[in-house]
């Protein structure tokens, strides 16, 4: 009776699931109602405990596969255990966080169970029980309809674009007998900065480009800070060595969709533009009212964003007060 | 030390992308194509570990006749040789099967190790690579900034959200590269006027002993493609002076779009 459900593969780090979990397993649900099957999630490398936490989130069965060889994420004992997954319980559909492990993850299990796959999604529609998601390319410039001719679908979905639902109901739980299989690689360490906000799971982005003149990106902090959000930088920005690699926005950086967008000094090249162009409220603050980036704003301030930057986090504390 | 550097062409990032008649593909007459940018990485660090370690860099495409120019790209930067899988066929392909073919060539060529982009930049499928690692069975690292090649085993640093995971394992390993791996070179004029003597090998999907009809076959294919929807806005906030703008925009932004 397990199968042919919808199989949501969840993601922990030090025992904290990603947020884009929540997410998968809230469009998983929806997924599973719309073909009237139910939803089978799968933890790795944590407990009951931790399973627990996920259960709120419309999984009917919680599948947990606790092993010291699942604790930190490894793509070849992760795509074993997965893999083993899938041929016992036969999924229809199988949804996963578009994240950095979940894109090395479900490409390497796509190809060892010869499945389709569709990375970040962002839009997944299901007509008669045949699935049509839509996709960013061209690092955003185009979104395109896909549709499948093998099962099990695998649907990454790309953080931050998918709503996230509770239910009544708190799933079973199971606890499975791992097998970890052939494995080559080796853990040896992982740093994380972890009081930082990932700029793909951010809600709030507040973004500086070659306007801001140099390193000093404290203006910009500070209203990133106060709206709970991150900090992004145009490749400009970064080539210049004034922000780290992992802050920068556009098509060879990362593609976001926050709330809210603000863009700080960015004049809104072509590649950075298509990085952040699925952002739900765009703002950009520039001196030259010609800048591109205006085009795409939902508002624009034409001023010094030295000026202007420190006046609206100003003007939000006053909201906030 | 061989080294595979798995190569696709596509169009450069500064394109403006224009949807074709079909409205299913992109217009291609008027686009500057050149090497996917994370493959340039790919090649300029497998020719570094060649400096370092002695042995040689193949490229290996799956493409058109216009390929033929990223390849001699990559031979001028300082690659030895290029294979190019040449066959109408691969236009239908989706990443996997993509992926077996550039696979099927591997069966025959010896490898220490294999360098992918992380993904292209046309379709952003991150797939391939990976999909090509499991089907030549070697492990793969995705995403990596740092690599050092010691004793027959690979030590990688990858990015992953917030941080980096460092990784090892025994070659043949297949990884991914990172924005921060590295500044590839620009090619030389000698280097460039070398490249036209070095080999490319053009094969067809029959030469690698594949059925064009059953690699050919997608899993998954695009009915329709689309721009994003236009932003309504575009409104100038006015104001006498900074701080009424700013107290403008606030107010917009908490009233109108709801999002402080």
């Amino acid at each position: 009776m397990s199968q042919g459900n919808v199989l949501a593969i969840t993601e922990q780090s030090d025992n904290v699931f990603r947020k884009v979990t929540y997410e998968a397993l809230s469009e998983g649900r929806r997924i599973a109602d719309s073909m009237g099957c139910g939803l089978t999630a799968v933890v790795l490398g944590a407990g009951e405990n931790l399973a627990k936490e996920i259960g709120q989130y419309g999984a009917d069965r919680i599948l947990v596969a606790d092993n010291e060889a699942l604790h930190e994420y490894m793509a070849d004992a992760y795509t074993n255990v997965v893999a083993d997954i899938v041929s016992r319980e036969k999924p229809v559909t199988i949804v996963v966080g578009a994240s950095t492990q979940g894109k090395d993850l479900s490409a390497r299990l796509a190809a060892r169970i010869n499945a389709p796959l569709a990375m970040d999604c962002v839009d997944i529609r299901i007509d008669n029980g045949d699935l049509t998601v839509t996709r960013p390319m061209y690092g955003g410039k185009i979104l395109a309809d896909i549709v499948f001719d093998g099962k099990p679908q695998i649907l990454a979905i790309r953080p931050n674009s998918m709503s996230i639902t509770e239910h009544a109901a708190a799933g079973a739980i199971e606890i499975l007998d791992v097998n970890i299989g052939k494995t080559d690689l080796k853990f040896i360490e992982k740093k994380l900065d972890t009081g930082k906000v990932e700029l793909t799971e951010a809600d709030v982005i507040v973004a500086g480009g070659r306007g801001m003149g140099g390193s000093d990106f404290s203006v910009i902090e500070e209203l990133a800070d106060l709206l709970g959000g991150a900090v992004g930088a145009s490749r400009s920005s970064v080539d210049e060595g004034w922000r780290p690699l992992e802050d920068q926005v556009g098509q060879t950086g990362k593609v976001v969709s926050p709330n809210l967008y603000i863009a700080c000094g960015i004049s809104g090249a072509i590649q950075h533009l298509a990085g952040m162009s699925s952002s739900r409220v765009v703002v950009a603050v520039n001196k030259d009212s010609e800048a591109p980036i205006f085009s795409k704003a939902d508002y624009g301030i034409i001023g010094d964003l030295f000026e202007v930057v420190p006046l609206i986090a100003e003007e939000i504390k006053k909201i906030k007060n | 030390m061989e080294i595979i550097v798995l190569l696709k062409q596509v169009p450069s990032t500064e394109s403006f992308i224009e949807i074709a008649d079909d409205g299913i593909s992109i217009k291609k007459d008027d686009i500057k194509f050149v090497i996917n940018p994370y493959d340039e990485f790919a090649v300029e660090e497998a020719i570094r570990l060649k400096e370092a370690h002695g042995g040689s860099v193949t490229i290996l495409s799956a493409g058109t006749d216009k390929t033929v120019e990223a390849i001699r790209t990559a031979l001028a930067m300082g690659a030895d040789k290029g294979i190019l899988i040449n066959d109408p066929a691969i236009e239908g392909c989706d990443a996997l099967g993509t992926a077996r073919i550039l696979a099927a060539v591997l069966k025959d060529t010896p490898f220490d190790l294999i360098i992918a982009g992380q993904r292209a930049v046309d379709d952003d499928n991150f797939q391939v690579g990976l999909a090509v690692a499991e089907f030549v069975d070697v492990p793969h690292i995705s995403m990596v900034i740092k690599q050092e090649v010691a004793d027959g085993s690979i030590r990688c640093q990858r990015t992953v959200e917030g941080g980096t995971v460092t990784l090892e394992a025994q070659l043949p390993v297949l990884f991914t590269t990172q924005r921060g791996l590295n500044e590839p070179r620009y090619a030389s004029l000698p280097g460039i006027m070398k490249a036209k003597k070095k080999p490319i090998d053009m094969k067809t999907l029959e030469d690698i002993g594949l059925d064009s009809e059953k690699v050919g076959k997608p899993m998954s294919r695009i009915t329709a493609m689309k721009f994003l929807p236009e932003r309504k806005g575009g409104k100038i906030i006015e104001g006498g002076s900074a701080g009424e703008k700013a107290a403008a925009l606030v107010r917009a932004l908490n009233e109108e779009a709801k999002v402080v």
